[in-house]
Order: structure tokens, then C-alpha cells, then sequence
């Protein structure tokens, strides 16, 4: 994919030579090389490929695949629309998913640090925005009062 | 009053500068105006008709003098010398020039304030009564969990794009006057028979165009479980809340859908993998807000003293502001006051100058310990004032015009900003307010009336709460025409009901006289003291179906 942010040890850079190509389309030819599926047609070619779900998916369905699993991807189909940001934490709490979590579809500068929080570690930056200006969004606040999937302590327990 | 240590402090001061940029970009062009307006919102900026309008936090409606000179300040500044005081204890102006935000948001960090999450999708202020910490019928102080909430919502990452706006009110009185059944989440904070808080917990709640009282999910939750309970319930409405439909996407949507049990098994089910984790409150943060809200050094002072008792004999004008403005205090001597911002037809409701606002700050000094609230009826409240001062303030209060002994009666309304301001509105409030405050100018007869709330809205997203007003007046568009839909029997706190619709709606023209025929109706068939909302209960709507459209009433209007 292009114009991808990945956190690597924490620190964010721009990765230019992403292998993974996004197939939208459950219906869509075998791709050649890396795909990230949607989860229809992941079961169906389930080898080397990550997988993306949708909003309204379950990310529990996904835990008997971890270990097959490279990659699985959140979409955003519009940035309003916060969904992801409980799946992720889901995902990463709960689930135990240690692998790549990607963000992908309406993915912008301003919400990247509340991702970021919430266990993302790679973004692919919506196609027509810059990848350089989106990196300045990940750094976020200092404070966080609460807790996230990255700071599970809230600041009362670190004050 | 909490009081900023150096992360709270940092926190506002990055938030602004964050936005700061935000702003800069926007006007640049880099963002667009969909990507901007959650961003805006978030920081509490709405565009209105004529102007951009911006909704300061004030944290369960406390506020000290130095915040409030700061408000005057803005009010002067970058306002024309007024601002508004909301329905959930916030204050809002009006006229703000949008390259302006980031430098009144810096003064309003300042002194400890912002404007973080007054609108938008997500966690809204934590509102509580106006009399919490005060108030001779309350049973634990909320103020330190309504904080603790405050900082726990600010910036939650997970819940910043909900379905739809998300309010919190926690009470902790006899008579709960935070009206936490029409909230989200309400919380009701009671003690244990060992002592310890528990929190009786309500959700979906709310006003809007489906008006719902919230319903129990969960009893004797211990406090510590407060932040993690709250958080089972946003994820299950973050998760799950319709978002197809900007009108049912409350969570209130979500309840009625599922059934209040099968919500409540939900959260029951997310809250056991978050409960004893590490959201679980202690007993050393709970004592560090806590430390924050102790009493001010209350003087030792006899409940009775003289000379109020000669000023009450002889003054009725002040006999009458007592007993109307006046609540009784938990600590001897003291008394809490309501400086009523409903003069009549003079100013809108919940309107206070820039001149108000300092005269205020200066009384909360001299008379009480700098602190002051506002009250969701759009009142100022004085916590601590001396029975002694109680004659003097008085004074001040009508030469300031926030005198009016009107606390509770028909003329105390409550009204959103409506169609004059506000761009989602059908119908104006402000003139509908002037033009019954005009009509029931005799304050001897608002008094034998007794208690009466009437409260408008300009449309059906009820910022005025209509349905929870004894008599409910709601702006609707008719062929681009202003009308006016009036219910009856509406109440809050414990014994909150939701109004009935009379019938046909009515011109602007009609209201102060539907509204003359409705109190005359009220005053016909009135037992000896009886309350409006009483006799409502007892006599059900026909009587004034009667009064107000005749025997048969009209199919439309």
C-alpha cells in the first residue's frame, strides 16, 4: 500500500515499499503476491494473505486464525465513524493479537494518535492526503488521563 | 474546587495549541470543512446563524471569581459584553470570530478551563446539581467522582466518534435536582449501609425527539467500579448504537431495542473482564480530588440572627426573594442564594453581562468563599452566603438586576437560544419567553401560583427540556411558519415524568394567552395549596384540552 505510517519501536517512519496490496472486493481474482482479504474471501485463500474487517464485523471471529494471520487490518469508512477504535482495543486487550494492526480507508492526520492509542501500529494514510504532514499527527498529547490499549495504567495510577 | 496540578495543566495548554494549528490549517485550505467540524466541535465550536458560538466547560457548574472575571473578560473582548449560561451548566457567546478561538481558548487555560468536548460525538461535561456539596438534603458530596469522570472522558481515544453525544449527570441529593433520568448515564450516589458509596446507575435517558427517562441497570455498585462500569457501558453502545441514523443513534435507541435486560446482560458481560483492573478507582486518587472539595472555613454562626429575622418582618419584597431564592445550607448560619437570570422581558433566560459576571465574582468574595454556580434552570447560585449577608446581597442583586424573587415560579424559564441564534431551530424562544414574562408581571400572583417550570425549546433536540417543564412549549415548522406545540405535567428529579401534548399547535401570537388559560385552569380546579404538577396529576389534561381549544378541539391548526 502507499502513503503507509508504521510504528516501529515506537518510532513512526514512512514505509515506501509496503508489500501488501488491498483487495476491496470479496468477489475479486486471486491476487499475485501479499493481499490484505476481506474476510469472505480470506477464508477461501487463507495462505500469506492478512485480512480486513469492516466496522460491523466481530473481531472475535478472527481469534482462531491468529496464528495463520500476518496481518489484519481496520476499516474506516468514514473517520467519524469510531468503531475501529473499540475493535482494535478488543483486539490487542482481549484477544491478545500481537501481530500488524493497520488502519485503512478514512485514515487522517488529526485522529492518528487516538489509533495510535488504541493499538494501531500501522496507518494508511488516505491516498490524497501527505504521509509527511500524517506523521505529525501520531505523536498526539502528552497526557492522557484515561487509559488505552498502549497505557493500560490511568494517569491515577501514574500521578 | 479542583484545583490544576501539572498534568491537567499541560493537557489544556497542548489542547490548545493543537487546535491552534487545527484552526490554521483549516483556513488554509489543508482541511476541509467536513474534516474540521468534529475537530471544532470537540473544542466546543458550533457555527450558528450569524456566527461562529463557543461552548465554555464548566465543569459540573462550579466556577471561582477569577474564572468568572476571566468569562467577562471574554465577553468583552470577543463577544458584544454578554454570554449565555446553557441548560447543562455551560456558558456559550454567541458572536466569536473563528480566527479568535485559539487566543480566548488560551486565556480560558489560564485559569484552569476549556472547551474540550461541549459538542460533538463523545463524552460530553460532567453536570451534577447547583447545589452539590451545599445542600442541607445531600448524602455525599458528588463532586470528586463527577471530576474523576471529567478527566476519565477528556480525551478518551477509544470513545472520541460515538453514534451520536454522550451526557453524564451524577447526583446526590434527596430531591435530585441534576435531572439524571433524562441523561445518558445517571448516576445516583447514595451510602451503604456500611457506609461506603454506592452508585445506582441509569441509562438511556434522554430529551430530543424521543423522549425517554432512563431506566436502572445496575444497583449498589460500589464507587471504585465507576470508571470501568462506564466504560462497559460505552464500549457496548460504541460498538452497537445505530449510526445509519443520526436520530437513533442515542443509546437510548440502542436500550429500547435490545430490552433494558438484555442491555444490561451486555454490560454485565464486557464489565467482567474490566472490573479489579487497573480502571478500578482507589482509595488515594478518590482522597487526592476529594481533598479538593473540603469545606471552606465556615464560621461558627447561630441559625437565627436578628437582623434577617427584623429585615423578613418588615421587607416582604425580601421575604419574598427568601423564600423563593433562598436554600437551606447544611452548615448553620449560611444559606445558598439564586441570583435569577430571568428578569422578565428584560433579558432572554440564562443571558448575564459582562458587568453581571464581575459584579457576581465580587459577591462570591465578599460574601462567601469565591466560589459560584451555575444551576441547569440557567441561575447563578451563591453557595455560602451568611444569613447576615442575606439583606445586602439582596440589594446588590436588584441594582445588578439579579434579583427577581422568581426561583421555581412560571416566570423562572428555562429556553435554548432558538431561532434567533441557533441553526438546527424551528422556531424563536427568546421572544416566546418575553412575551409570557410580560404577561405574568404580577409577582404576588406568580407567588400564590407556586411552583411552575416552563420551559422552550426551539426544536425538537429540547435543549430547553420541554418535556420535562410543567408546561412544555416546543417550536415547530409549519410550511416554514413558526408554531408552537405545548404539553402539559412534564417534572423532574425523582418523580420525573414527560409532558403530554395538549393538542393543535399555536402562533407565537397565541402562546401568552394559551398559556393565561392554562395557569386560569390550574387556579379554577386547585385544592387549597395544591402544585401545578399536583393538579395535573389529579385532573389530567381534559380540563385544559377544554380551556384552551373549547369543547370539540380543532383536527389542525
Amino acid at each position: 500500500m502507499n502513503n503507509l505510517l508504521r510504528l516501529e519501536e515506537g518510532v513512526a517512519r514512512i514505509v515506501a515499499d509496503d508489500p501488501w496490496q488491498l483487495v476491496r472486493d470479496p468477489q475479486a481474482a486471486r491476487p499475485v503476491g501479499a493481499a490484505i482479504l476481506p474476510l469472505s474471501r480470506w477464508l477461501e485463500i487463507p495462505s500469506h494473505n492478512g485480512v480486513w474487517l469492516g466496522p460491523d464485523d466481530e473481531v472475535e471471529s478472527l481469534q482462531p486464525w491468529f496464528a495463520r494471520l500476518p496481518l489484519i487490518a481496520l476499516d474506516f469508512p468514514s473517520f467519524r465513524d469510531g468503531r475501529g477504535y473499540s475493535q482494535a482495543y478488543l483486539l490487542r486487550t482481549r484477544l491478545g493479537w500481537a501481530g500488524e494492526l493497520r488502519a485503512i480507508g478514512d485514515v487522517l492526520r488529526d485522529q492518528l494518535s487516538h489509533m495510535r492509542q488504541c493499538g494501531f501500529d500501522s496507518f494508511a494514510v488516505r491516498e490524497d492526503k501527505s504521509a509527511e504532514d500524517a506523521l505529525k499527527g501520531l505523536a498526539g498529547m502528552s497526557v492522557l488521563y484515561g487509559r488505552s490499549v498502549i497505557e493500560p495504567r490511568p494517569l491515577f495510577r501514574r500521578r | 474546587m479542583y484545583q490544576y496540578d501539572d498534568y491537567d495543566r499541560a493537557l489544556v495548554f497542548e489542547r490548545v495549541a493543537q487546535f491552534r494549528d487545527q484552526v490554521e490549517r483549516f483556513m488554509a485550505g489543508e482541511l476541509s470543512e467536513e474534516e474540521f467540524l468534529p475537530l471544532r466541535l470537540q473544542n466546543g465550536l458550533y457555527l450558528q446563524k450569524h456566527a461562529y458560538m463557543l461552548r465554555v466547560a464548566i465543569p459540573y457548574g462550579t466556577l471561582s471569581a477569577r474564572q468568572m472575571r476571566k468569562l467577562a473578560s471574554i465577553a468583552r473582548d470577543y463577544d458584544r459584553d454578554y454570554g449565555h449560561f446553557t441548560t447543562r451548566q455551560n456558558m456559550q457567546f454567541n458572536w466569536i470570530e473563528l480566527a479568535q478561538v485559539p487566543d480566548i481558548l488560551e486565556r480560558l487555560a489560564e485559569v484552569e478551563m476549556h472547551a474540550i468536548q461541549t459538542s460533538g460525538n463523545c463524552v460530553r461535561n460532567i453536570t451534577t446539581e447547583a447545589f452539590a456539596g451545599v445542600a442541607a438534603d445531600e448524602m455525599i458530596d458528588p463532586r470528586p467522582l463527577a471530576e474523576i469522570l471529567r478527566q476519565w472522558s477528556t480525551i478518551n481515544p477509544e470513545f472520541l466518534f460515538l453514534p451520536r453525544k454522550f451526557k453524564i449527570a451524577i447526583c446526590s441529593a434527596e430531591q435530585d435536582r441534576a435531572a439524571i433520568m433524562m441523561h445518558d448515564i445517571g448516576l445516583y450516589l447514595y451510602p451503604g449501609c456500611d457506609g461506603h458509596m454506592l452508585l445506582r446507575v441509569m441509562v438511556g435517558g434522554g430529551l430530543g425527539r424521543t423522549p425517554i427517562l432512563g431506566l436502572q441497570i445496575r444497583e449498589g455498585l460500589p464507587w471504585q467500579h465507576l470508571l470501568s462500569y462506564v466504560e462497559a457501558v460505552l464500549r457496548v453502545y460504541n460498538r452497537h448504537g445505530r449510526r445509519d441514523n443520526k436520530y437513533k443513534a442515542r443509546i437510548k435507541i440502542l436500550v429500547k431495542a435490545l430490552g433494558i435486560e438484555a442491555f444490561a446482560r451486555e454490560v454485565e458481560e464486557e464489565w467482567q473482564y474490566l472490573k479489579d483492573g487497573p480502571a478500578q478507582l482507589t482509595l488515594d486518587e478518590f482522597e487526592r480530588v476529594a481533598s479538593a472539595f473540603v469545606a471552606p472555613p465556615y464560621r461558627d454562626l447561630s441559625d437565627t440572627h436578628l437582623d434577617f429575622g427584623t429585615h423578613l418582618a418588615e421587607n416582604p419584597a425580601f421575604a419574598r426573594w427568601v423564600q423563593r431564592n433562598v436554600q437551606s445550607h447544611k452548615v448553620s448560619g449560611y444559606a445558598s442564594v439564586v441570583l435569577s437570570t430571568k428578569p422578565g422581558a428584560a433579558a432572554p433566560p440564562g443571558d448575564v453581562t459582562a458587568e453581571q459576571m464581575e459584579a457576581v465574582a465580587e459577591w462570591s468574595e465578599r460574601f462567601g468563599f469565591g466560589e459560584i454556580r451555575i444551576a441547569h434552570e440557567q441561575n447563578i447560585v451563591l453557595p455560602d452566603v451568611s444569613k447576615a449577608d442575606l439583606f445586602t446581597l439582596w440589594h446588590l442583586a436588584c441594582e445588578h438586576n439579579l434579583g427577581s424573587a422568581n426561583a421555581g415560579l412560571l416566570t423562572d424559564i428555562i429556553a435554548c437560544p432558538g431561532g434567533d441564534f441557533c441553526a438546527l431551530a424551528n422556531a424563536k424562544s427568546i421572544p416566546i419567553a418575553k412575551a409570557i414574562a410580560a404577561r405574568f408581571e404580577d409577582l404576588d400572583y406568580l407567588h400564590d401560583l407556586g411552583d411552575i417550570s416552563l420551559n422552550i425549546s426551539g426544536c425538537m433536540n429540547a435543549c430547553g427540556h420541554h418535556h420535562i417543564g410543567n408546561i412544555g412549549i416546543l417550536g415547530v415548522d409549519k410550511n416554514g411558519a413558526e408554531w408552537y406545540q405545548i404539553t402539559l405535567g412534564g417534572a423532574q428529579g425523582k418523580n420525573s415524568a414527560l409532558g403530554k401534548v395538549i393538542g393543535p399547535s399555536f402562533s407565537a401570537a397565541q402562546v401568552p394567552g394559551v398559556i393565561e388559560r392554562i395557569v386560569d385552569t390550574f387556579v379554577r380546579y386547585r385544592e387549597s395549596e395544591e402544585l401545578f404538577v399536583d393538579a395535573f396529576q389529579r385532573i389530567g389534561l381534559e380540563p385544559f384540552k377544554e380551556a384552551v381549544y373549547g369543547k370539540v378541539p380543532q383536527v389542525s391548526a
